[in-house]
């Protein structure tokens, strides 16, 4: 037994060794492959941000073959992370930067407008900001009580951490109130307008571009949710779209941040329905 | 010559194996190191006991979602057990062999179909028909019950028709030379006897059911908050970690971590009693 004891500790002993070896060969391999990669552009963050930056990227790399733009998403809080390490050469982020965050440069690349979306079967065409609080705040929890039918409101929400999430904090909800707890949650863009497209009784908040004719966006205090409206300042919910870096970008990447500020790349993200940058580059 | 070589491929194998098990290790300690410290500093029972998940502002409970993923998982057992039982026994005791051999592989299918499938067929079909027909939302316990049931079937059929078929077949010869019916033998006989096996399988389904996240993430709804009713929408351990990954930096990183400590510690009691079970049964 005791014989046998030995022999297995040998066994195991020498399979360590090599699995340790294994190991060392193929991270000694991985890191010999990324010495090797092409140098490009990484840029990463908010998933709202994403797939416009990504439109952008695709013509920019078109007309600049030699260039490589990695896009990636991760979150806004990710993008900031990621271009404070240096990690990102751009972060994005689809919301404000918080105090201690404006160290960072950075420029508003274009804004976007929240809506507030329903059913279109919702008879409910218009709502005040306290009325939209209070439907998150759940003081409000029929459609009664806001000139609708006699039905609960299902209230749905964006995952916490998301930009389009604090952002909707920040316009709607201040400082004092939150979003309830029992909000329906789900996690993108895409899912919270698929959701109140199907449920009549829903209400949900997603980026202004993304409206489409399943959905119904709601007027706030009598004022149309249309891009010209965030434009002229007379819709209240918008936010910035942002590039964020480490400091003011050189090399390629300054020229992929000045093409998307160039008329020709405001134009490709008015087209996919963002307003156009109002702003220069900040800090 | 022949020995050295046997000894060779022993080992070769031998390291094979052992790098599984040191994946294994990896993930736990990697799970535990980035998880503990924020358990650490919230305090075990203010995280595992706290009522409100706001990581943004630096709460950190996950109470409501211990009880979502209990809930959800004892509506998964109540609807799939007796189904499963039921199949199992019709498969083990009553299925003609043509018939048999058409069940099991298709019930073998309904392991292969990928959750993210269940779960757009949750969001499209079940989703739709709670909201109409029961009230609410839709997305809720029940719709994840429903999907989570059908998702347990195959664990729990095939494990309780192999402890039916795996006992001795003079235990049913001689009960039915004793003049009981077939059904009684089931019933009285077999059943009791099969009794470890089947709690052992019961014990994988729920292992199952409580550790799946993306079809459940799809029709739960999410909300971190204690249900009223099974139609109100829930977060569990899984989709807590599943919908906020993607977003999470610093502490709400950890904590998600964190979840997944819970998550592994339920599991490892899960898989620990249904082992135990299956064994106490053996060594009788």
């Amino acid at each position: 037994m005791m014989k046998f004891m030995i022999l297995t500790y040998k066994r195991i002993r020498i399979s360590a060794i090599a699995i340790v070896l294994v190991l060392a060969l193929t991270m000694g391999s991985l890191s010999g492959c990324s010495q090797k990669s092409r140098t490009g552009i990484i840029v990463a963050g908010s998933t709202s941000v994403q797939p416009y930056a990504e439109i952008v990227a695709e013509e920019y790399m078109i007309l600049h073959p030699d260039t490589e733009i990695d896009i990636q998403g991760g979150g806004s809080a990710t993008g900031i992370t990621a271009a404070q390490s240096g990690v990102a050469d751009i972060g994005m982020s689809s919301r404000s930067l918080k105090d201690e965050e404006k160290g960072l440069w950075y420029v508003e690349i274009a804004r976007d407008g929240l809506a507030v979306i329903v059913n279109p079967a919702n008879p409910v065409q218009d709502l005040t900001l306290d009325q939209v609080r209070g439907i998150y705040a759940e003081t409000i929890t029929t459609w009664k009580e806001v000139g609708g039918s006699n039905s609960k409101i299902h209230v749905i929400a964006r995952e916490e951490g998301s930009g389009t999430r604090s952002a909707f904090t920040d316009l709607v909800m201040g400082k004092t109130t939150e979003i309830t707890p029992r909000a329906i949650v789900q996690d993108s863009n895409g899912a919270v307008r698929q959701l109140v497209a199907d449920d009549p009784n829903a209400i949900g908040f997603i980026s202004l571009g993304l409206v489409n004719d399943k959905v119904k966006a709601l007027e706030l205090g009598g004022i149309e949710a249309t891009r010209e409206n965030v434009e002229n300042g007379s819709y209240k919910l918008s936010r910035p779209f942002l590039f964020v870096s480490l400091s003011e970008p050189t090399g390629q990447t300054k020229e992929f941040v000045d093409f998307i500020l160039s008329a020709d790349g405001q134009k490709i993200l008015m087209n996919e329905g963002l307003i156009p940058s109002s702003k220069g580059a900040g800090k | 010559m022949k020995n050295t070589k046997e000894r060779l491929s022993e080992r070769v194998f031998l390291a094979i194996a052992l790098s599984t098990l040191s994946v294994l290790a990896l993930i736990t300690v990697f799970i535990i190191a980035k998880g503990v410290p924020i358990i650490a500093k919230v305090g075990v029972l203010n995280f595992v006991f706290g009522m409100k998940w706001a990581p943004s502002q630096g709460s950190f409970g996950i109470f409501p979602m211990i009880v979502g993923s209990v809930s959800v998982t004892l509506g998964a057992a109540i609807l799939g057990v007796p189904i499963a039982i039921c199949c199992s026994i019709f498969l083990a005791e009553f299925a003609p062999v043509k018939l048999r051999n058409i069940f099991r592989p298709a019930i073998q299918l309904l392991a292969g179909i990928p959750s993210v499938v269940y779960g757009f067929w949750g969001v499209i079909f079940i989703v739709p028909f709670i909201r109409n027909y029961l009230g609410g939302p839709g997305l809720s316990i029940l719709a994840g019950s429903i999907i989570l049931a059908i998702m347990i079937l195959p664990t729990v059929i095939s494990i309780t028709e192999v402890s039916i078929l795996a006992l001795p077949r003079y235990y049913k010869e001689g009960a039915l030379a004793l003049g009981l019916t077939h059904w009684q033998t089931i019933r009285s006989l077999l059943l009791p006897a099969a009794k470890s096996g089947i709690v052992a399988a019961v014990i994988l389904g729920i292992g199952r059911a409580i550790g799946e996240t993306m079809a459940v993430i799809m029709v739960l709804g999410n909300a971190v908050a204690l249900p009223t009713s099974i139609l109100d929408p829930v977060r569990t351990l899984t989709t807590n970690i599943g919908i906020e990954m993607g977003y999470a930096s610093g502490e709400h990183q950890e904590a998600l971590f964190a979840t997944g400590i819970v998550l592994l510690v339920i599991i490892m009691i899960l898989n620990a009693a249904a082992q135990y079970i299956v064994r106490r049964k053996r060594s009788r």
